[in-house]
């Protein structure tokens, strides 16, 4: 989603009230029910979101620069910066070892590469189709990446052959190198 | 309650991710003077000598020279990238080749065309004009049947045309381009000529 993302897909910056902060923030809890105890400390009151309009109807929210969440159609999504600060309260699979470098590379994540000894899936029911999913490797502590699910992970794991989540945002990224200041 | 991360300062990942950033060596440097603890972590206690060294080299490690270190290694990047262009390049040219045509325009007249010379960056146009004065015939650039530029020389003057443009090839470091000679009515020449003369075209009978 952002392997060619550039300060010149900026199409506008405005201040976002603190009205539609509140909004932003409850949303973001009514999407990461776990996000309500720490919500006030990711986002503190005093914070100002500012709204980036891009490209491609793609927008950006940040905090002092940085990206925290973004969005497309309807649905907040995290940056990964953001999940690092409380990672416990998003849906999140794993992948093997082998799969990380294809990963941070920007590829589509194959079945494969979840369904091996290191790669790891919720049991059923799981997550369903087109929902946004955290993605964590084998022996490391820290997300790598976000995607989107082009199956169920049911599917995936009765499939497991051809591409199973589609690459939203990794390390190191344009998205993960954005900074306004 | 939440997590603060730590990000390298040399390939912005979380460390545990550095070894598949292309930069470890220098990651490792940052993390063993930035976060002992993390260090000891990923790597073990152990220093490893490598580190050791690289980190005295880099005294202090103030970001100016990391940054001139990270500028050195995209210039000598820059350079390879360079070369391999260069490289392929040359190749490209070696491969190609140019042809030299001789046709006759009436039973005793010729012209001779020169094809293939484009990707050698010579100025056609400024050869021309030297072949002109040189053979002082008439002599221009013009497209051929495949749209590409071609040097027409009214006269039969194939062997001389032959030995310039080796030569131009030679001075250009060239000297192994294929020359390839169309004759497509060979001259009738005296018999001694004929031996000598290493054309490849059809060896007129006698
Ligand atoms: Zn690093």
């Amino acid at each position: 989603m952002f392997k060619k993302f550039s300060k010149e897909d900026i199409h506008s910056r405005s201040k976002v009230k603190s009205s539609i902060q509140r909004t932003l923030k409850s949303k973001l809890v009514s999407q990461y029910p776990q996000l309500e105890e720490v919500i006030d400390e990711l986002i503190p009151k005093k914070s100002q979101i500012e709204l980036i309009k891009c490209e491609d109807k793609i927008q950006l929210y940040t905090v002092d620069g940085e990206v925290y969440f973004f969005q497309k159609f309807d649905e907040l999504i995290p940056s990964l910066k953001f999940v690092h600060k409380f990672p416990q309260a998003y849906p999140t699979i794993q992948v093997d070892r082998g799969a990380i470098k294809f990963v941070l590379s920007g590829a589509n994540i194959m079945c494969p590469g979840l369904t091996s000894v290191g790669g790891k899936l919720p049991d059923a029911p799981g997550f369903e189709k087109d929902s946004f999913v955290i993605i964590n490797a084998e022996n490391k502590e820290n997300a790598l990446a976000i995607g989107k699910l082009m199956m169920s992970t049911e599917e995936i794991k009765s499939i497991n052959k051809g591409h199973g989540v589609e690459m939203i945002h990794h390390l190191g990224d344009p998205l993960w190198d954005f900074n306004l200041d | 309650m939440l997590q603060e991360v730590v990000y390298c300062g040399i390939c912005s990942y979380p460390p545990e991710y550095c070894e598949f950033s292309g930069k470890l060596k220098r990651c490792k440097v940052w993390l063993s003077e930035n976060d002992t603890e993390l260090y000891a972590k990923l790597y073990g206690n152990e220093i490893d000598e490598e580190v050791a060294n690289a980190a005295n080299k880099l005294g202090s490690s103030s970001i100016g020279e990391a940054r001139e270190e990270k500028l050195e290694k995209d210039l000598l990047r820059l350079q390879a990238k360079q070369e391999n262009r260069e490289q392929r390049e040359l190749a490209k040219k070696l491969s190609s080749k140019v042809v030299i045509k001789r046709e006759a325009r009436t039973k005793r007249k010729f012209i001779v065309a020169i094809s293939g010379l484009e990707v050698f960056e010579i100025d056609m146009k400024k050869l021309a004009k030297t072949f002109a004065s040189k053979f002082a015939t008439g002599c221009s650039v013009s497209k051929n049947a495949e749209k590409k530029d071609e040097i027409v020389i009214q006269g039969d003057v194939l062997e001389e045309v032959e030995k310039y443009i080796h030569s131009l090839l030679e001075e250009k470091g060239l000297k192994n381009v294929k020359l390839e000679i169309i004759d497509s009515q060979k001259k009738k020449k005296k018999p001694t000529d004929e031996a000598n003369s290493n054309n490849n075209n059809n060896n007129n009978n006698k």
